[in-house]
């Protein structure tokens, strides 16, 4: 993707188009090309995918109370879409959105349950920010290992996501256990934790969108942000420019953690109202899908996680109205984030050409720099 | 990282823990030596266990190690495992028979390995990203396509070797093996000669050394890829077949359950080599074995403790505890010859 | 040596690349036995046409002819069955694998199954070296040689699969003065036996001495066909660059003033863990400039690196501007006025991936102007980035251009402009003008001049040995990690250098 630079260059309203119209049109089109696939597929399965997709939309967009859920499901993938977009910047691949979730969702919780009277204009910030500093902290780990030892954060982080499974179901079926009912979950947090509504529209979606904007700031206007992207585009450089590289490295990863830490706080505290093991499984995968359709752009993670949330919002319906399984929105996932990658084809199906410094190289080896 | 950014006192405590390599065996050996002494049959029930872990483990390694002596990262055989599972899963269940679905498992995996090869060599795309979207493809595939109650004919059983089964301890445990267990072990020493004693091999390593050494001297770069990514997929999905038709017997959403990664710790540790992998696999195996006995055997350790002494391990072997190792030098990178 | 033979010819060969035509109906022609010098500056097109000759690269236009036969060449694979053989300026050897792997690789001696036989391969090796006076152990492991016995190894590959037209990218790059005449020999050798050579090169010197006809290169076109007997310097370089050349900078005297950087006994490990600088010592005032002659491989750039923060430095003690450092890093050294304009432009110097505006602050971003507390200073950095494009002639069509589209010369001087309009008073340039075209080597050596005569104390650390003589003041040089000689510049020659680089001791000279 072009790199954006920090000043902008001039431009006219054609200029801005058709820049617009080249940032975009590769994942439009992917998006339109796994839809179609993926309807092959339901077609394959004597199922009526004109049906299913209409059932998908209504059970997106279809009303405002649909449109909230939709709403709700974009809000995590927001953040875990940011998570991954911004560790990109800096080359790194943080593939353990989902255990930093994970954690952000039950010390969220605990916070949420635990401490008794306080009021909601502290509770609230205060589980939401120990949900993120959970998430910061867990993210610094594969940082910290990356620098100190080379070890490479693609296998760290999915590590760190299977172990913070097991952590969280201990907690959950353990020490912060609901006493009430045998099931393995906490307590429900207390009302002032709770992150409310306004009417059907979460007001977690407005932080996470907030997030995106800051995100986008800091990375373009912020000299950490300069020194994040420098490091991202070529290491050495950066370290010749002055830059510390692997207190950058940590502090990208910390951000990133922070950010899908966020994530689950907002879902413990916007939607589920406590933790219970075996919610929103596969952000971490969900959130590259996100980043690469946005074209790791902070801003452009919204109108994504928007589509995403959109289809799984909708997948209910869909698999009530039409008994299509729920799972082949996973399948068109996939393939969007096949098409997504695999620019490639895209391109040559709509016959756009790849601006110079377009593509960017994301894998270099096992941490060898 | 360009160099390993420690503070003395930390990097000399790292020394002295990568020294650590032998004797770790040493201790692991002396331990089962004394185990054995005290109580024969859980040792050997063990030790068993161990190989049996192991197998999926060093499958996965011998295909990641592939297609990385060649030049390509391959973080999709989780996605491979999975896939060619449930495709063997499947093929038992219409055919009911076992060899059929075997091949059918390892043709799946080689049909992944021919995507993630056309996703890295020919559209250039990050291999990282390439092998995550054979993850969720897989993933979501086999989650859309499983539905419960589906029945199986059964699965491979042991066979046993005549009398070199009768004998102590490595009787039970080397000698009375289901199939896909003793190809496994075939696999390991021919994989193991190819690379290392024959032209195939020695071509596959300049590819994943220097591509440009290898190009100018007329080797195509690109079919040495292809060819070794796809036999790499197909030893993956004779992993996933194991896992379905000869460990358990019938599928699970998601059963591979992080063996696929594990796997390239294994093949990290064992610094790229076949034999190597089988020693880490055989350790990483030995450490979930230990692990299902230390919980049915009534430990006060919660078991999510236990369950997470794989990942745990794997991270630690990341670390470069027990050494630092080298991979192939043009690994994950593009080669453009201009 | 039949000279009238011919062995290859080219005709009307034409390349195009997006934006650029790198060979424009180019023809050639070879006989046997003949070393043909193609002589062109850094960009004229000659690795191009050599490319296409080996089967890299093919010709938009344009017919090949070997042997009077007309040959299509789709890959280095056809090239070596017609005979061709190609050693590149840049070795495709793998580092890891044994002289003897990489010679018969591609084409193995092989057994059953494909069973490799390393000893027949290893056995070859040692005949063909006997034949061609090319001395190498076949089972020596590549990274572990000198860069002279690399290039013997690329050689010995080609002459393996019996290659009897031999191409030369650029061979001298990496050798001494005497290596360069060894190779020369070797070449003469080769033509001896009936093996015909083209020699690719941008140095004047050589072409003159050792080939049999010269091709001159510009802008991807022939301009003249030539033989030393009938050429001269001055002649030659004004066919490759189109104009008078001014071969040797005009420039004052120095008027040198109080110390600013000063080494003593400095000690630098390399990346695996071997002295790579050993107790080196010495100083650069003001308004001077220090060179450091030396092939690359000596120590220079663990040097350079560690004298600017990028490598740890084991022992020894660093004075920059009266200041003790104890621990130098990139961003403490530009606070104190010292630059470094480094080795490798790509790797250090830019980031190809951010526009020209963005890499004009790699160094300064977070200072006044271009950042206050946190926020970037967008207009700030913007104007600064155009003022110094005009400033320093950066050729760019805006400053929002990738640094990857830029031309290597214009990626330097962009570095350059970066680092000199700062005004500092140290600069340790390293290699400041590789692989650039000579109008950019001349506007960088005015700047480094005048930098001088300014008063900043330059450290120059160059392989070109033309370079170290035109601009130095001093001249030091560097073998095997120890500095072996001080020479004021006015005393020094190009032999005399040339012995201090090959490492024959100053004294030894000296009694001759």
């Amino acid at each position: 993707m072009t790199e954006q630079s920090s000043s902008a260059a001039p431009s006219t309203i054609v200029n801005l188009l058709r820049r617009a119209w080249r940032s975009i049109s590769v994942p439009v089109a992917s998006v339109i090309l796994a839809l179609v696939i993926g309807g092959i597929i339901l077609w394959l399965s004597r199922a009526d995918p004109l049906a299913a997709y209409a059932a998908l939309f209504r059970g997106s967009l279809g009303n405002i109370d649909a449109i909230g859920r939709t709403l709700e499901k974009a809000t995590p993938l927001i953040l875990g879409g940011l998570a991954v977009a911004f560790a990109f910047k800096a080359q790194l691949f943080n593939i353990g959105g989902q255990g930093q979730l994970l954690l952000g969702a039950i010390v969220a919780a605990a916070v949420g349950f635990g401490i008794k009277g306080l009021p909601f204009i502290i509770h609230m910030p205060l589980a939401l920010l120990a949900g993120s500093l959970a998430g910061a902290l867990y993210g610094a780990i594969p940082g910290a290992l990356k620098t100190y030892t080379g070890a490479h954060e693609v296998i760290t982080t999915i590590m760190l996501n299977y172990i913070a499974i097991n952590i969280t179901d201990y907690l959950a079926d353990g020490p912060w256990k609901d006493t009430v009912g045998i099931e393995a979950r906490t307590p429900p947090i207390l009302e002032t934790a709770i992150i409310p509504k306004w009417g059907p529209i979460p007001i977690g979606f407005f932080i996470a969108a907030a997030m995106s904007l800051a995100i986008w700031f800091l990375l373009y206007r912020t000299t950490t942000g300069y020194e994040i992207r420098t490091v991202g585009l070529n290491q050495h450089a950066a370290r010749y420019g002055g830059v510390k590289v692997a207190r950058t490295v940590i502090l990208t990863m910390v951000i990133s953690g922070l950010l899908a830490g966020m994530g689950g706080a907002i879902e413990t505290q916007g939607v589920v109202g406590r933790y219970q093991p075996g919610f929103n499984v596969g952000l971490g995968f969900d959130g590259i899908t996100i980043a690469l359709l946005a074209r790791t752009h902070p801003l452009g993670v919204i109108p994504a996680a928007l589509l995403i949330g959109a289809m799984q919002a909708g997948s209910s319906r869909m698999q009530f109205d039409a008994h299509v399984a729920a799972q082949i929105i996973d399948v068109v996932q996939a393939l969007i984030l096949f098409f997504v990658s695999a620019d490639i084809i895209v391109r040559w199906i709509i016959r756009v050409r790849a601006e110079e410094g377009e593509k960017v190289t994301l894998s270099t080896g096992w941490g060898q720099g | 990282m360009e160099k390993t950014i420690s503070r003395p006192g930390l990097s000399a405590l790292l020394e002295k823990l990568r020294g650590s390599r032998a004797l770790l065996v040493i201790a692991i050996a002396v331990g089962v030596l004394i185990s054995f002494l005290t109580n024969g049959d859980i040792t050997t029930a063990v030790l068993s266990s161990a190989l049996r872990q192991s197998t999926p483990l060093v499958l996965g390694a011998l295909c990641g190690l592939l297609g990385e002596r060649s030049g390509v990262i391959n973080i999709g055989i989780e996605g491979q495992m999975l896939m060619a599972a449930f495709m063997g899963f499947l093929a038992n269940v219409y055919t009911g028979n076992l060899i059929i679905a075997v091949t059918v498992g390892v043709l799946t995996g080689a049909l992944l390995g021919a995507l993630l090869a056309f996703m890295s060599v020919t559209l250039k795309m990050d291999q990282i990203i390439g092998g995550t979207v054979i993850n969720i493809l897989a993933l979501g595939l086999t989650s859309f396509f499983y539905q419960q109650g589906l029945t199986t004919h059964g699965k491979l059983q042991p066979i046993e070797l005549g009398p070199l089964a009768d004998l102590p301890v490595i009787g039970r445990v080397l000698f009375s093996n289901p199939p896909i267990t003793y190809a496994s072990l075939i696999l390991i020493f021919v994989v193991h000669y190819v690379l290392f004693y024959t032209r195939w091999g020695l071509r596959t390593r300049a590819v994943g050394e220097h591509p440009g050494a290898a190009d100018t001297v007329g080797i195509n770069v690109k079919m040495v890829r292809y060819i070794n990514v796809i036999i790499g997929g197909g030893i993956a999905g004779l992993a996933g077949a194991y896992l379905t038709l000869e460990a358990v017997g019938s599928f699970e959403r998601a059963m591979t359950n992080g063996r696929g990664f594990v796997a390239l710790a294994v093949m990290i540790f064992g610094k790229w080599t076949p034999l190597g992998a089988w020693g880490a696999a055989l350790l990483f195996g030995f450490a979930s074995a230990l692990q299902t006995q230390l919980q049915f055997g009534g430990s006060s350790i919660p078991h999510q403790f236990i369950g997470m002494l794989p990942y745990f391990l794997t991270i630690v072997v990341l670390a470069g505890v027990g050494g630092r190792s080298r991979p192939p030098a043009a690994v994950g990178k593009l080669y453009q010859p201009e | 040596m039949d000279i009238s033979i011919v062995v290859l010819q080219a005709n009307g060969i034409t390349k195009r690349f997006p934006g650029v035509l790198a060979n424009d109906h180019v023809d050639l022609i070879l006989h046997r036995g003949e070393i043909l010098a193609l002589l062109g500056e850094n960009g004229a097109g000659k690795s191009t046409l050599m490319n296409m000759l080996y089967g890299l690269y093919h010709p938009d236009q344009g017919e090949i002819w070997i042997k009077s036969e007309l040959v299509r060449l789709r890959s280095p694979h056809d090239a070596i069955a017609r005979g061709i053989g190609m050693v590149h300026q840049h070795f495709q050897l793998v580092p890891v694998m044994t002289v003897a792997e990489n010679v018969m690789l591609g084409a193995e001696i092989s057994g059953f199954g494909g069973r490799l036989n390393h000893r027949a391969a290893e056995q070859r090796v040692r005949n063909l070296s006997q034949q061609f006076g090319l001395e190498v152990d076949p089972t020596a492991v590549i990274e572990d040689l000198p860069v002279g016995m690399q290039q013997r190894v690329e050689i010995i590959k080609a002459l393996y699969r019996n290659a009897e037209i031999l191409i030369l990218d650029e061979p001298t790059a990496v050798l001494t003065p005497q290596e360069s005449d060894e190779l020369f020999r070797i070449m003469r050798e080769l033509a001896q036996q009936g093996v015909s050579i083209i020699f690719i090169t941008h140095k004047l010197r050589e072409v003159l001495e050792v080939a049999d006809r010269i091709s001159v290169l510009r802008r991807g076109a022939v301009v003249g066909t030539t033989t030393p007997a009938e050429s001269t310097r001055e002649a030659l370089a004004r066919m490759m660059v189109g104009r008078d050349v001014i071969l040797q900078i005009d420039k004052g005297k120095a008027r040198p003033q109080e110390v600013v950087l000063r080494v003593e006994n400095l000690a630098v490990e390399d990346d695996r863990r071997q002295l790579a600088v050993k107790n080196v010592s010495f100083e650069v005032n003001g308004g001077q400039i220090v060179g450091i002659a030396g092939v690359q491989g000596n120590g220079q750039s663990e040097l350079a690196e560690a004298l600017t923060g990028l490598r740890r430095y084991t022992a020894g003690h660093v004075t920059l501007l009266g200041e003790t450092m104890n621990a130098i890093s990139p961003r403490r050294m530009v606070n104190m006025g010292a630059v470094h304009i480094p080795e490798d432009r790509h790797k250090h110097g830019l980031v190809l991936g951010y526009p020209v505006v963005d890499n004009m602050i790699l160094t300064d971003y977070y200072r006044a102007p271009f950042s206050r507390g946190f926020l970037l200073d967008r207009a700030s950095i913007q104007a600064y980035a155009e003022r110094l494009v005009r400033q320093y002639d950066v050729r760019t069509p805006s400053i929002f251009v990738l640094a990857s589209q830029l031309s290597g010369g214009n990626q330097q001087k962009l570095i350059v402009a970066r680092e000199l309009a700062r005004k500092p008073k140290v600069i340790i340039a390293n290699q400041p003008t590789r692989g650039l075209d000579v109008g950019s080597i001349e506007f960088i050596h005015r700047q480094i001049v005048a930098a001088r005569d300014g008063g900043t104390g330059i450290l120059l650390i160059s392989a070109e040995l033309d370079e170290i003589i035109s601009l130095s003041d001093t001249i030091l040089v560097m073998y095997r990690g120890q500095l072996v000689a001080s020479v004021p510049a006015a005393e020094a020659t190009r032999e005399g250098l040339g012995l201090l680089m090959a490492g024959v001791h100053a004294d030894a000279i000296e009694r001759a």
